[in-house]
């Protein structure tokens, strides 16, 4: 092979290689921030506690719903030892009747990661139900 | 016990141990999370560019093409314009095939004497080596290229697409993706042949079982956080994009485990250089796939070789024109 097509294909390489680089020139570290309704604020606690919850809730769902499903056992004993109904997106007591805002609190993040859960195949958000 | 591959089965494990007690016992996050990662892009584009460019000054002194079919001849031959090309598109379907499919693997034979009184030694085809190389590379492909989901905001919906063919299968939460699982499934079986097979567990030296263990350990580390122990994966994109828009920010929360497995990826990418894994780069300079084989239509001269004096014929019938008339001797020029 001829030296130039070499070097070429060295350039080509290193752009490549370099691609996370400079693709974000300009761009930011920045994080989206999630916003906590003003219930899910004053309620302190969830089931979880903070990163525990960021890293494991998709489980937690994933256990939920067999237990609904397969065992009709609606209650969840949390180690915070605070008991809540296993719901998704049904009533107060609910995931989303605490985080009322789906689009501040479970699409920011999910977007950012890039994290498409199928959840909204079957439950449908209550805000959009009203609306 | 082979010290061929517990030397650098321990080395991995180390390489694990190190990451993972540095930044749950001594807090030393910013070490393995931004100075590794950092000094190993550096290492491994210095490295890559380097060793292709003395590759690229090494004299190819012969045209050695390997001819697996028939050479272009007589108009009514077929000639096999792929197998043994002599013009520069061939060469490029061929190298084609050779970086995507691996096409001479495909080829491998094992040689063994028959298990009956002849004891005769016969080839036969053997093709796991090709399927299992082919599950590998594709794996680590789709693994590489699924990663971008952290270095890219926001993320084009290519790679969502991409994601959504890999997780498919739609087990558990969140979701198996399939090319992590044959990834460790292919890496896996590549070292079972090297340690099982006695032939090739012969032929197999400490550089050959370290890159194998190291992609395992990134493999299983990947798979752990993703399915068993979990992670903010919210917190590692900051981190990642911290890392690519030098901004780096370390993020709480996120534990051992993946700094484990950053560094253990930097390693091999620090690594790739300097080790057999350059057969990336080196593929593309193999001189018996990217050759024509036109030796008898072009002439190629030799970069070695010097200027050689040559005694012509006319210079020779000068020198000796009285000597061959007077021997009778036919001449070109009588005078």
């Amino acid at each position: 092979m001829s030296k130039n097509a070499i070097i070429a294909g060295l350039v080509v390489f290193v752009i490549a290689a370099l691609f996370p680089f400079w693709f974000n020139i300009g761009g930011t570290n920045a994080a989206p921030e999630i916003e906590l309704s003003a219930k899910a604020k004053a309620a302190k606690k969830c089931v979880l506690d903070k990163y525990d919850m960021r890293a494991n809730h998709m489980t937690i769902l994933d256990d939920w719903r067999d237990s609904v499903v397969r065992d009709s056992d609606r209650m969840y004993k949390s180690t915070n030892g605070k008991e809540f109904e296993m719901s998704l997106s049904t009533g107060e007591n609910s995931c989303l009747g605490c985080h009322t805002d789906k689009e501040k609190f479970c699409d920011r993040c999910h977007n950012y990661a890039s994290v498409a859960p199928y959840c909204w195949e079957c439950h449908t958000d209550p805000k959009e139900v009203t609306q | 016990m082979n010290q061929k591959y517990m030397l650098p089965l321990a080395g991995v494990f180390l390489l694990f141990l190190l990451a993972y007690a540095g930044v749950e016992g001594a807090g030393l996050q910013w070490f393995f999370g931004i100075v590794i990662p950092y000094l190993a892009v550096i290492a491994f584009i210095w490295g890559f560019v380097n060793r292709v460019m003395g590759w690229a000054s090494s004299a190819v002194p012969f045209r050695i093409p390997t001819t697996c079919g028939q050479q272009k001849s007589l108009p009514w031959i077929k000639q096999n314009c792929i197998d043994n090309p002599d013009k520069a598109s061939g060469v490029f379907i061929r190298m084609l095939l050779e970086i995507f499919l691996f096409r001479s693997l495909f080829r491998n034979t094992k040689a063994a004497f028959n298990r009956d009184e002849n004891n005769r030694l016969t080839y036969s085809w053997e093709i796991f080596l090709w399927v299992g190389a082919l599950a590998f590379h594709y794996g680590f492909l789709v693994v590489l290229i699924r990663h971008l989901r952290f270095f890219m905001e926001p993320v084009p919906a290519s790679l969502a697409f991409l994601e959504y063919v890999d997780g498919i299968v739609q087990i558990g939460l969140p979701g198996i993706f399939l090319s992590g699982l044959v990834l460790l499934a292919a890496a896996l079986f590549l070292l079972a042949r090297r340690i099982f097979d006695v032939k090739v567990s012969y032929i197999s030296l400490a550089a050959d079982y370290f890159p194998l263990f190291l992609i395992i350990g990134i493999a299983a580390t990947g798979i752990a956080m993703r399915y068993f122990t979990k992670v903010d994966i919210t917190g590692v994109k900051e981190f990642t994009m911290g890392l690519v828009t030098f901004h780096p920010v370390i993020p709480p929360g996120v534990g051992g485990l993946f700094y484990a497995h950053v560094l253990m990826v930097s390693v091999l990418f620090a690594y790739f250089p300097v080790s057999k894994l350059m057969h990336a780069g080196g593929i593309f300079l193999s001189p018996t796939r990217n050759m024509a084989n036109n030796t008898r239509a072009k002439r190629h001269v030799n970069p070695w070789n010097y200027a050689v004096d040559v005694h012509t014929y006319e210079q020779y019938e000068d020198h000796f024109r009285d000597k061959m008339i007077e021997a009778g001797l036919p001449v070109d020029k009588e005078e």
